[in-house]
């Protein structure tokens, strides 16, 4: 069992709801609401010290409700090793709480999730279109938006 | 003596650096707003060059995004493709042999010194330096002919499959490859003595872009970028992966604060360790298979084909549907020359890809350049982007 | 423009007119517009192995005024495209277009939504390239090609002459 785990049931009991293990991977599934706290709590502890976040990363489970996952990847210097987060969301109105200031890297990866996939990033400073033009109407990667554009 | 006008009554200057501009490496946009010539805000504009990859991915097999994968960081090609291999591998709970393993470490380390010289080339080429380019070139014309015994391509070999390797290394191609590195100390020097201790070079360089290790860690940034900072974290040596552990490297960490300077010396001690590293995989190189045994994923030999039917079948299944990986979600990251590169695939138990999701290295250290450039000169500027070692391709995906 | 204009198409020879091709092929100016992989291999194209400079071409021109020559080299996307179309409407004639490589020509392996296919959508393509990326060998082989086009085809002073004449008719 991955050592994080015991960690965030105590201090978490009802916000982290799912472990998998695969491939020697361990993937917690939390609920969005604690992100922020979540991830602050992983940073700032001297026995987990994740203190830096590799990537953020938006699936579309379409069909399958809740739709969009929102995958934080983490790694520890100091123990050297990797954890997985992941936030389900609602396939009408993706929301989840903006994690920039607990890591400045967030900034990018949140702006392409909301970019390619359309998720919203509560409190993010500069939301806007990072990698399609300004005008550009639609979200690639969902699953309905066919390969070679409307 | 009063002033002529009173402060504050200048306005800031917008000024558009790109996308078409002979220094951004690329179609970067950069809008920079400048109190006279000291930048104020640095706010850069991406997705010139973004291609729809990841969303091409779903709709191909497993192997046929390999040449998309290669495609991604154009100037280390094959190393892209090292890391999506090792993913589905993951995803595939196999292993490959041993020598498909040597020789994978063989092609990467080889492109990650051609992607240094490059990167030295333009670097120095955008501040005022020349000649370096045209003395790497020598070296990385080399490589490429290298690359190009081995599987036909210069840029972008697509070498590496799913299980293995495409082929066996040509004949020749182990002398040749060993003359190389056991020359390439020598030809180093020349780029050493024209840069390192010149004080032109030192002047640009010193004292721009300082990050210091916790704000590396905050960042996202890896690779020679955080080693110049003196974070010691180098994924082949804490999370190896294809017998990176059988060799012995050492991991050359930034001198100070990690200017651009110490950014420098790091990626060129870098290039010597990788073709130390190159040697030990060639005379090491052990003898056996280059795919593994499995028919469900490799595909079995031309010969087989033309005549025995099930082999054909085999072949047939594995053109039309692919490697068939199970459901689940695996995060791969591999050291790049440019730093972390990840791939976190999602399968859903057919033999396309369900989500691919590429951590691109220069795409996180861009998010920098504002908190670099600012209250710098705009000639900083363009050391900043050097230093980054950013590749478009990389950045939009 | 250029020569004609000054001499007028009353007195202008063929051998003048092959003088001025041949100065125009032999000191083409490309401009520097290497968009993705493709401009790796221009850029080594340009470097000592397979060198430009003997066909005069080792000045990539930063402004687009003092070129004549685009060679698209890379993925033209569709953000991209009004800043290709405004450098190539800012250069003087006269002035050619290479599409090189694969997703100059066609849009290459990136059948997607931000890619346009082909930059003959767009601009009017002299020479196509194709390749991913096309070797340096093939690069410099669709140069030559341009070279044998602007020798063959004084397409310029054809219509310029053509030009002038309707103008004279109206006036």
């Amino acid at each position: 069992m991955h050592r994080a785990v015991d960690f965030l049931k105590e201090r978490f009991p009802e916000d982290v709801l799912e472990v998998v293990e695969f491939r020697g991977e361990t993937t917690l599934v939390v609920h969005p609401r604690a992100i922020r706290a979540l991830l602050t709590a992983l940073r700032d502890a001297p026995e987990m010290s994740y203190k830096y976040l590799s990537m953020i990363a938006a699936v579309d489970y379409y069909p399958a409700e809740p739709r969009f996952g929102v995958v934080y990847n983490l790694y520890s210097h100091r123990y050297r090793d990797r954890l997985t987060l992941k936030c389900l969301l609602p396939g009408e109105a993706p929301v989840i709480d903006s994690v920039v200031s607990v890591h400045a890297t967030a900034d990018f990866h949140e702006r392409e999730a909301y970019d390619l996939m359309g998720i919203v990033f509560r409190g993010h400073p500069n939301l806007k279109r990072i990698l399609l033009p300004p005008d550009f109407v639609g979200f690639p990667l969902r699953k309905e938006f066919p390969q070679r554009g409307q | 003596m009063t002033p002529i006008l009173p402060e504050k009554q200048y306005d800031t200057m917008l000024l558009n650096v790109g996308p078409s501009h002979p220094s951004t490496h690329g179609v970067l946009r950069v809008l920079v707003e400048l109190d006279g010539e000291v930048i104020v805000k640095a706010e850069p504009d991406l997705g010139y060059l973004h291609r729809g990859i990841e969303k091409l991915c779903e709709n191909r097999t497993y192997h046929q995004c390999i040449p998309l994968m290669n495609r991604l960081d154009y100037l280390a090609g094959e190393v892209n493709n090292f890391g999506f291999c090792l993913a589905v591998e993951k995803l595939l709970g196999i292993e490959v042999p041993k020598r498909a393993q040597y020789i994978r470490v063989i092609i990467a380390e080889l492109t990650r010194i051609a992607s240094h010289i490059f990167w030295l080339g333009t670097h120095a080429h955008d501040l005022g330096a020349m000649t370096p380019l045209f003395y790497g070139f020598r070296e990385r014309e080399k490589i490429m002919d290298l690359c190009e015994m081995v599987s036909g391509g210069r840029m972008f070999p697509a070498y590496f499959r799913i299980g293995g390797l495409a082929a066996d290394l040509p004949e020749g191609f182990v002398e040749e490859a060993l003359a190389f590195v056991k020359d390439f100390p020598n030809k180093w020097k020349d780029y050493d003595t024209l840069l390192t201790e010149n004080p032109i070079w030192k002047k640009r360089t010193v004292g721009v872009g300082v990050m210091t290790k916790e704000e590396c860690l905050d960042y996202g940034w890896s690779g020679p970028m955080a080693r110049g900072s003196g974070v010691d974290w180098d994924l082949r040596r804490d999370n190896p992966y294809s017998s990176y552990e059988d060799f012995d490297f050492n991991i050359p960490l930034g001198t100070r604060e990690g200017d651009v300077y110490s950014r420098y010396l790091v990626r060129m001690q870098e290039m010597l360790e990788s073709a130390k590293i190159v040697r030990q995989a060639l005379e090491k190189l052990p003898k056996g298979d280059i795919k593994v045994d499995d028919p469900r994923i490799s595909l079995p030999p031309k010969e087989k084909v033309y005549t025995d039917i099930a082999a054909l079948i085999n072949h047939f299944k594995l053109i039309q549907e692919g490697v068939t990986p199970p459901a689940g979600e695996v995060y791969q990251a591999i050291e790049a020359p440019k730093g972390e590169m990840g791939f976190y695939i999602v399968s859903d138990g057919t033999g396309r890809p369900f989500r691919v999701k590429i951590r691109r290295p220069s795409f996180v250290v861009l998010n920098a350049l504002d908190k670099l450039a600012r209250g710098r000169l705009l000639a900083d500027l363009i050391a900043l982007i050097g230093t980054m070692d950013i590749v478009l391709a990389d950045v939009d995906c | 423009m250029g020569i004609e204009e000054h001499l007028g198409y009353n007195i202008l020879t063929t051998s003048l007119e092959k003088v001025v091709d041949w100065a125009r092929k032999s000191s083409l100016w490309p401009a520097t517009f290497g968009l993705a992989c493709c401009a790796i291999e221009m850029i080594v194209t340009a470097a000592n192995r397979w060198d430009i400079a003997r066909f005069g071409m080792e000045a990539f021109r930063a402004s687009p005024r003092q070129a004549d020559l685009i060679i698209i080299a890379g993925t033209v996307t569709k953000k991209m495209m009004p800043a290709i179309q405004r450098v190539y409407d800012q250069m003087t004639e006269p002035k050619w277009v290479i599409a090189m490589g694969a997703c100059a020509c066609s849009g290459g392996i990136f059948d997607s939504y931000a890619v346009v296919q082909g930059i003959d959508l767009y601009l009017p393509v002299d020479v196509y390239i194709p390749g991913c990326p096309p070797r340096p060998e093939g690069l410099l082989y669709g140069i030559l090609k341009l070279h044998e086009k602007i020798l063959r085809d004084p397409f310029l002073t054809q219509q310029y002459r053509e030009k002038l004449a309707a103008r004279k008719e109206a006036a």
